[in-house]
């Protein structure tokens, strides 16, 4: 395990935060990893999805184990209790992760649509879709 | 039943064994098709890989009490954006399986900035992991709050009415966009004389 403070087998201990940035670290590192080694622009593409998603995950964990309880008076997140700097209008808990991950969601969508629009046009003018072909502005 | 296995059973949450276990099936569902999209030379197996891995993370959304979230991310990215992706592979190849091998020093170079981001994000993670675990809401019960989607529509229309408003403008922006763009251009030569 990377992250050594969190034993597999200590049953008491659910999963915290910890594991999630890991994980989201290693899906961010295989999406940049994609994005350098792949010649295929759609593989690219592919790589910038691993990526969002890294980011993502570490949206949605970070809202669901430190941003909500510490609003919700639960904990707290460094020196004082965020509640007062973010008590809004509804009493229920802050959803500002996940409102976030939705927002990136939506971006990932459209992003993917022009792209794959961009790379057709690629497509017709150099009968190819290997990136490094690709190296004049007009076709 | 010696006293080691009274105590872990006396001690077993049922809830957080479950909740782990599940992360930990997610997680490798979500590393080895991560791994599948970057090995993979064949760009239809890193869409049925990258396929894994969202489907993955939606696991984690659930695990996450993200449920909206989750089925946001199993209908629009898989279900969506992935399907728009494979019409991409299949209409920019000749054949689905065409594949482009990377260079040798391509793959050194990216190895070697990939190691040592993750070691960075590892650094970083292990020196500022503890002081965020003291903090009680990261070490908390399997049973966190619950986030009602009638909250989620709350604050989607209420703090987020602007960036929401965009979001549509975006939508309608990219849909002429796209169209224009991959709309087939004739080229001068194959123009009918006039």
């Amino acid at each position: 395990m990377l992250l050594a403070p969190i034993p597999i087998l200590a049953i008491p201990e659910a999963i915290g935060l910890g594991p999630y940035l890991a994980l989201a670290a290693v899906l961010f590192v295989s999406g940049l990893l994609t994005m350098m080694v792949k010649r295929n622009a759609i593989g690219i593409l592919m790589g910038v999805e691993l990526v969002l998603n890294a980011a993502n995950v570490n949206l949605v964990a970070c809202n669901h184990f430190v941003w909500s309880r510490a609003v919700m008076g639960v904990g707290t997140v460094g020196e004082g209790t965020l509640g007062e700097a973010a008590s809004g209008a509804n009493a229920g808990p802050r959803l500002d992760g996940q409102i976030f991950a939705l927002f990136v969601i939506v971006l990932a969508a459209s992003e993917a649509a022009v792209a794959l629009a961009i790379f057709l046009n690629y497509y017709n003018n150099f009968s190819t879709i290997d990136v490094e072909r690709g190296s004049q502005l007009k076709g | 039943m010696n006293p080691f296995a009274a105590q872990f059973f006396s001690e077993l949450d049922a809830t957080a064994l479950a909740q782990k276990g599940l992360f930990y099936l997610c997680a490798t569902i979500c590393l080895l098709a991560a791994a599948g999209v970057v090995a993979s030379r064949n760009v239809i197996h890193m869409a049925v890989s990258l396929l894994f891995t969202l489907l993955g993370v939606a696991g984690l959304y659930f695990l996450l009490n993200a449920e909206f979230l989750a089925a946001v991310q199993l209908v629009i990215y898989a279900g969506g954006t992935l399907i728009l992706i494979i019409f991409g592979v299949m209409l920019t190849s000749k054949s689905p399986l065409s594949q482009f091998q990377p260079r040798r020093w391509e793959v050194i170079v990216g190895g070697v900035t990939a190691g040592v981001l993750l070691v960075g994000i590892w650094l970083a993670l292990k020196s500022s992991l503890p002081e965020l675990m003291r903090t009680p809401g990261v070490t908390a019960p399997a049973t966190g709050p619950q986030y009602p989607v009638r909250d989620l529509g709350q604050a989607l229309l209420g703090d987020y009415l602007l960036p929401f408003e965009l979001a549509s403008v975006l939508l309608l922006v990219v849909m002429i966009g796209a169209a224009y763009l991959a709309k087939g251009r004739r080229r001068v030569e194959d123009a009918p004389p006039a």
